[in-house]
């Protein structure tokens, strides 16, 4: 449609005056299309985070929640070493999970993207198969793995490159991060594979033909133009592993303990919600932060290969 | 002495498909050398070959004397203008222009000379820090050519560089890289299926069909002697006619054509009018058939009718029916102010040089 009959159709709804005739409007299919999920969003989104954050200023009095506004949990939840600690070893795991997934899916993602040929979308397709199975029912099996008598321990055995079974591949910051880059890994190779797919080939030809080998074609043109897919990938797996609490209590012992875990103790058995609030408020904050501060350390990494 | 590239029996297979060859050239030192012709007909995977972007299936290409044979485009003497021009946007115009550079270590100063100079040679000047997305495109084609030049390539290759340029820009690019490249003085290899751009720039022209190299002659030679009916098609008009009688003698012929009478022309080399059969073909450019207007005269006399006619601001093309002939000729009239307009479906005389005519075999 072009803009004279946008104007003709705006002035007909004007003069027709009703909420009906904007309906008509491109602007008013353009609110009627968006509601649903506007809507959607608002009461399953926005409306959660507005209710954690105003418990975050209140204070639970045994069974009822005292409605006069106090910092006190961000007092406690920022200065009680206990939380400092699961909030700074949470990040170091979900920062390492997302680096760690990224470098791993990467040539995996390069490689379905320039050498897949037409069987690009069954590679895709293969790649998600892990992924139709449970959450659960993956990190349970990463337990059968790396348990006393899993699957690592016994072939290693076999093989007799140990003799006995190694006691730390479970239950530990290790055995969390294993599984976490395991379980994020589709999820971080998707905006890779189409970052990649959008790097013009030419420009690799042009690089060639300025002198460049291969290895100097990949890290002047196309990691510096995969970088929005390398940060997207990033976020995607990092600002979800901070607040995973299933994953560290499953695999990670007593020294896997995470944050959430914690944020979940007092939603849960220790029902001091505005606590459990202001942690999660805090965690929010400072996740945003550090994303903030990784997304310009990688542009500034970007701007030095030239 | 050699020639700059040598190309010998060069043939390109995907799969079972033959999409070039096989095909020779020998391109000079210095020489403005053109591929031409229709979409698909190879050009473009000749000079991917000869860029080292593809290795031949079959045959060689030596670049100043040096076989390139497994050699990958990296490590050749050549720089190419890609058609899309390939400018990273990532990077800006100077960034752009100093691409190849960076790896050669020449140091800042040098390379900052380097890079300013290619600059002014595709004047662009001024314009170092805007980003590669940022540019026109006129701005990228530079952009591209100065990247290449910078350089200093023994052979610069030109993939259709001015077909995404509007009309008047690429009639000016098409002067300026002419001029550029007979002062830098190295060679030049442009793929294009612009005849216009070809016959302008090039010192000389292959023309290509289906994978093959039909004619490789100077722009004239080719205009003048087609080697073939579908050179002749392909650059420039050309009125095919048939005619009766033909007969060789030396490097010319002469014929009887029905409705023009006994003429006479060029052979191009190798041609054979006696193996053309019954009705051999003979050819003649519309701009050589000129109108005979009332009260002139001319020694030959060609009645014909004006069927249509089709004003182009310079020139007219006028399609006249001639007694005696299947297919309708074209004429081009320049457009003199005043004498003019000849109506559809009156009576004209044209003449023509008797020498003006050529054999078209095959």
């Amino acid at each position: 449609m072009n803009a004279g009959d946008t104007a003709v159709r705006v002035t007909g709804a004007a003069r027709a005056g009703g909420a009906r005739s904007w309906l008509r409007t491109d602007a008013g299919q353009g609110w009627l299309t968006l509601s649903p999920p506007l809507l959607y969003a608002i009461l399953l989104l926005v409306g959660p985070i507005l209710v954690i954050i105003a418990n975050s200023f209140w204070t639970q009095d045994y069974l009822t929640i005292d409605h006069t506004f106090t910092l006190k949990n961000y007092r406690e939840a920022l200065t009680e070493p206990i939380y400092r600690d699961l909030l700074a070893r949470s990040l170091f795991v979900a920062v390492l999970v997302s680096l760690v997934t990224v470098i791993l899916a990467y040539p995996v993602a390069w490689f379905v993207s320039f050498h897949g040929g037409k069987y690009k979308g069954i590679w895709l397709f293969v790649i998600t198969v892990p992924f139709w199975s449970g959450y659960l029912l993956r990190i349970l099996s990463w337990k059968v793995i790396l348990g006393t008598n899993g699957v690592l321990n016994t072939a290693l055995q076999y093989f007799s490159i140990i003799t006995e079974p190694v006691q730390s591949l479970l239950y530990n910051t290790n055995a969390v991060i294993i599984t976490l880059a395991h379980s994020w890994a589709a999820f971080a190779l998707l905006p890779l594979f189409v970052s990649l797919e959008k790097v013009d080939r030419t420009l690799l030809e042009a690089a060639a033909d300025l002198g460049d080998n291969a290895l100097r074609r990949f890290v002047r043109i196309t990691l510096p133009l995969t970088m929005p897919g390398i940060i997207a990938a990033l976020m995607i797996v990092m600002i979800p592993t901070v607040g995973d609490y299933v994953t560290p209590k499953l695999v990670g012992g007593k020294d896997g303990v995470m944050i959430a875990n914690a944020i979940q103790a007092q939603f849960g058995k220790a029902a001091n919600w505005p606590l459990g609030a202001a942690l999660a408020v805090s965690t929010m904050v400072v996740v945003g932060a550090v994303s903030g501060l990784m997304v310009l350390l990688l542009l500034g990494l970007k701007r030095l290969v030239r | 002495m050699a020639g700059m590239i040598e190309i010998e029996g060069v043939e390109k297979h995907y799969g079972g498909f033959r999409a070039l060859g096989p095909v020779g050239a020998s391109i000079a030192e210095g020489e403005f050398f053109s591929l031409l012709g229709p979409s698909g007909c190879g050009k473009t995977t000749l000079l991917r070959l000869i860029g080292g972007f593809d290795e031949p299936t079959r045959g060689t290409i030596a670049i100043g004397g040096a076989p390139m044979a497994g050699r990958p485009a990296n490590l050749r003497p050549t720089n190419m203008v890609f058609q899309s021009y390939a400018i990273f946007p990532h990077l800006n115009v100077t960034e752009n222009v100093a691409y190849g550079l960076k790896r050669l270590r020449l140091g800042g100063e040098e390379e900052r000379r380097r890079v300013d100079e290619a600059l002014v040679q595709v004047e662009l000047a001024g314009l170092g820090s805007r980003m590669g997305n940022q540019l026109s495109g006129g701005q990228r084609q530079r952009v591209a050519l100065a990247r290449a030049l910078v350089m200093r390539p023994k052979v610069l290759l030109l993939d259709e560089p001015l077909s995404a340029l509007d009309k008047k820009l690429r009639e000016q690019m098409q002067v300026e890289l002419r001029h550029l490249q007979r002062q830098i003085g190295i060679t030049f290899v442009l793929v294009t299926h612009d005849q216009y751009e070809a016959l302008g720039m090039s010192d000389r022209i292959a023309v290509m069909f289906g994978g093959r190299i039909a004619q490789i002659a100077t722009p004239k030679e080719i205009y003048q002697n087609p080697a073939s009916r579908e050179v002749a098609d392909f650059l420039g008009g050309m009125n095919f006619l048939t005619a009766r009688d033909i007969a060789a003698n030396g490097s010319g012929f002469s014929a009887d054509l029905p409705g023009i009478g006994g003429i006479s022309g060029r052979l191009p080399a190798g041609s054979d009018p006696a193996a053309a059969g019954a009705a051999p073909v003979i050819g003649i450019r519309p701009e050589r058939l000129r109108i005979v207007w009332e009260g002139e005269t001319a020694d030959r006399i060609i009645e014909g009718t004006v069927a249509d006619r089709h004003y182009f601001g310079e020139v007219t093309n006028l399609v006249v029916d001639i007694e005696g002939q299947d297919a309708a000729v074209s004429v081009v009239e320049t457009n003199d102010f005043g004498a003019d307009d000849i109506p559809v479906g009156s009576s004209i005389r044209l003449t023509c040089d008797p020498d003006a005519f050529v054999f078209m075999p095959g």
